[in-house]
This record gives structure tokens, C-alpha cells and sequence, in this order.
């Protein structure tokens, strides 16, 4: 891979340089990237490698922790079940208890894992990318649960029934139900998906953003006295860092926190 | 502005508009994590945690029913041992009723007996008196027939005359010594 395809920055320009090229300040372009490889139209660039070695990452570490589970449990063992019992307990049961809610425990705790470590090479030295940042992935996960919870409504109501669960429809409301229903119906049908998905990509989005900005301040403030500035923006580099490092976590715990709720509203009676 | 840049700023036009590639291959990584969690390696964990819970479950049923074995058994035991106090008490007191009561037929064995050879003795010896003094009287009757028969110089064969005056006789002597006693 060479830089363009990796980093998506200019390397060659620092500060008080005599070429006087500028800070390469990061934007947009930032999440665009030279594609690896293309076949026919189709580019193969960085995030979609990110994106399937996050499933090489997931599906390896259960393969590995739960493919011979033992009675007594081995320490790699040990660490899946507490990340798995961290959702099934933890979300799952929660929200949706545990008779109604061991059917969506695979599908919950895929999507954590998944938007978790997706999240996570934000901040994994040479990868340095959150896929969610490319606001398909999320948007790819979030229509998953879109259409779970919008097949359960109907399934669980009727076409009828489903339809008054979504709008909240409610005859006590009296004058103000036409609008009642109409503010519902927009918010859970259609804004819903979206703000599930942005919620995610903008974080991730906004966060990749501030790391960039800091990184390659640190990067370009490296000449002459430049080095001192250089120094406090590579502190907050690490600073950032860590603070990503919360933020995936929590973003990805909040998509799934969300879904569940999404699952719960659509099984539960409509009041 | 580097040739990148202007290359991304043609590319990256809104970034909330989700590009079709990368939706597909994000649907599918998510796909494949998917089908191997939920068909495999979650069914995998949850029976091995069912067994865990069951194993654990039944560990303490199992302690339960030992201890309440035990302490069944404990009581048991007590009772049995209390039963044995009160047998060993109450065989104690008959031996010792038992005891007593033998002593007593003993000694009123011993009594009787006692008695019973005392006046055999005493029957013995009245017995034993009369036939001294029978088989005396006798002896000094034909002592004395003998006597008197040598010194009168005839026998005196009359037997009924003879003992009719022995008698006399002794019955003289007889009340002699009472009279003299």
C-alpha cells in the first residue's frame, strides 16, 4: 500500500518551510482513499479492508474462545463469556428480559462486537481509520435492525395494529391525535434510522477528525521552533487517544442499547 | 492544494450519502460475523454455560440432601443412644430387683431348711430316745427277769406275768426319778 492509499494526508510539508505549502488541514478528503486494488468499477480502498478484517477479528476471537468451550473455562474462554454475558445480561436482558430477549442475543451481540471493534482501529497504530466513520457501515447495520423491529411491529400487531404501535396511536388525545400520530410517524419511521445511523457516524466521524487535526499538527509543526507546538499537540494526541478509546466503546454499547430498545418498543403492547 | 486533495475534494462529495460498495461489503463482513456467531459459537458457549449452571445447580442440591442425610442419620443416632440409656437404666434396676429378690428366697430357703433339719434332728433324736428306751427297758426287763429268775431260782415263763411286772416295776423307777428331779 503507499501512503496515499493508507493516509490520505500530505507528508512532505512542514511548517516555516520554505516551499510555503500550507497545513494540510484534514476535511472531507480525509475519508476518501485511493482504492488498493479495482476490479472492473469496483474499488477496493482501506475501509472496506478495515471493515472485513473487523470480522476476521470477531469471528477469530470467538472461534477461538467459544469453537471448544470447556465446563471450566480456560482464560481466553473467560474473556468472551464476560464480553458476551456484557451484552446478553448487561443490554439484552434488560430491555427486552431474558424470555423475550434470548431470540435477538446473536444479532445484539454481533453488532457490538462488530461496531466495537470497527470503532477500535480508529486508534490501532498503521490501520488509524474508523470504518464507521464511512457512514455505509453504520448505515448497513443500523437498516439491519430497521427492518428487524419493523417486521417484528407488523408481525406481532397486525398491519393495523403494527401501524398504531409505530405512531403511538392514542384515541384519549383527542383534537391533537392527527398531528400526535403525523409527529410520531415521522420521528419513528422515518428519522429513526437515520439518527441511529448518524449517531454512530458522527461520532466516529468527529472524532477521526480531532485525532487527524492533532496528528498532523504534530506532524507539520515538526521544524525549528515549530517543535515545542509540535510537542503540545502530540500530548493532545494521546489525550484523544484515550478519549477515543472510551468514546467507540460507548458508542458502539449506545447502538446496541438503541436496537434492543427498537426491538422492544415493536414487541411491546402499544399504549 | 496537492493533486490529493483536489482528487478527494471531486470524490468526497456529501459524506451522509452512504456509498453503495462500501454498504455492500459492510453488509456482508456484518453477515458473516452473524452467521457464525449466532449458528455456531453462541450455541457453542450457551449449552456449556447451561451445563456450568446445572453442574453448580446440582453440586448444592447434592450438598443439600447429604447434610439433611446426615443430620437425619444424627438423629437417628441420638435416639438410639437414648434408647440404649434407658434399656441399660431399666436392665440395671431389674438385675438389681432381681438380685434382691433372690437373696430373699435364698434366705428363706436357708431358713426353711434350717428348720426342717432342726426338727428332723428333734424327731431324729425323740426317735432315736424311745428306741434307746424301748430296746433299755427290754434289755433291763430281761436283765432283771434274769436276775430275779437266778435269785428266786425259778424262771418265771409266764411272759405276760414277767413284763407286767418289769413294767410295774420301771414305771416305779421312773416316777422315783421324777419325784427326785
Amino acid at each position: 500500500m503507499s501512503a496515499d492509499q493508507v493516509l490520505a494526508f500530505e507528508t512532505d510539508c512542514h511548517i516555516f518551510d520554505s516551499s510555503h505549502c500550507g497545513f494540510p488541514s484534514p476535511g472531507l478528503h480525509s475519508f476518501v482513499f485511493e482504492p488498493i486494488f479495482s476490479i472492473g468499477s469496483f474499488d477496493f480502498n482501506k475501509p472496506m479492508l478495515l471493515a472485513l478484517l473487523s470480522t476476521v477479528v470477531v469471528v477469530g476471537f470467538f472461534w477461538a474462545a467459544f469453537n471448544r468451550p470447556k465446563l471450566v473455562p480456560g482464560k481466553l474462554q473467560m474473556i468472551g463469556e464476560a464480553g458476551y454475558d456484557f451484552v446478553r445480561r448487561g443490554i439484552v436482558y434488560e430491555s427486552l428480559g431474558k424470555k423475550q430477549g434470548e431470540k435477538y442475543v446473536p444479532l445484539l451481540v454481533s453488532l457490538f462486537f462488530m461496531v466495537w471493534i470497527m470503532n477500535l482501529w480508529s486508534i490501532v497504530p498503521v490501520a488509524q481509520f474508523p470504518v464507521t466513520s464511512i457512514i455505509a457501515f453504520p448505515a448497513g447495520m443500523a437498516a439491519i435492525v430497521y427492518v428487524t423491529w419493523m417486521t417484528l411491529t407488523f408481525k406481532t400487531h397486525g398491519f393495523v395494529g403494527g401501524l398504531k404501535n409505530i405512531t403511538g396511536y392514542d384515541k384519549s388525545l383527542g383534537a391533537v391525535l392527527p398531528m400526535a400520530v403525523g409527529i410520531e410517524f415521522f420521528s419513528n419511521v422515518l428519522v429513526r434510522p437515520f439518527t441511529h445511523t448518524v449517531r454512530l457516524f458522527a461520532n466516529m466521524f468527529a472524532g477521526h477528525l480531532l485525532l487527524l487535526m492533532f496528528t498532523i499538527a504534530s506532524w507539520y509543526l515538526l521544524n525549528d521552533v515549530g517543535i515545542a507546538y509540535a510537542g503540545v499537540s502530540f500530548v493532545m494526541v494521546i489525550v484523544l487517544t484515550a478519549f477515543e478509546l472510551f468514546i467507540q466503546a460507548v458508542q458502539a454499547y449506545v447502538f446496541v442499547v438503541l436496537a434492543a430498545n427498537y426491538i422492544q418498543g415493536a414487541l411491546a403492547e402499544h399504549h | 492544494m496537492n493533486p490529493l486533495v483536489q482528487l478527494a475534494a471531486e470524490e468526497a462529495e456529501n459524506p451522509l450519502i452512504p456509498p453503495i460498495p462500501e454498504l455492500i461489503i459492510g453488509l456482508i463482513a456484518f453477515a458473516i460475523v452473524f452467521i457464525f456467531l449466532a449458528k455456531k459459537l453462541l450455541p457453542n458457549i450457551n449449552k456449556v454455560l447451561d451445563e456450568r449452571r446445572e453442574a453448580i445447580e446440582g453440586g448444592m442440591e447434592k450438598a443439600e440432601a447429604t447434610q439433611a442425610e446426615a443430620q437425619q442419620t444424627l438423629e437417628q443416632y441420638r435416639e438410639q443412644l437414648s434408647e440404649a440409656r434407658h434399656e441399660a437404666a431399666r436392665l440395671r434396676q431389674e438385675a438389681q430387683e432381681q438380685g434382691a429378690a433372690l437373696i430373699a428366697e435364698m434366705r428363706a430357703e436357708g431358713q426353711r431348711q434350717r428348720e426342717d433339719i432342726v426338727t428332723a434332728g428333734h424327731a431324729q433324736i425323740a426317735a432315736d430316745r424311745k428306741a434307746a428306751a424301748q430296746a433299755l427297758r427290754q434289755d433291763v426287763g430281761k436283765l432283771a427277769t434274769d436276775l430275779a429268775g437266778k435269785l428266786v431260782g425259778e424262771s418265771l415263763e409266764d411272759t405276760a406275768r414277767q413284763s407286767r411286772t418289769i413294767d410295774r416295776f420301771l414305771d416305779e423307777l421312773e416316777e422315783k426319778a421324777e419325784a427326785t428331779r
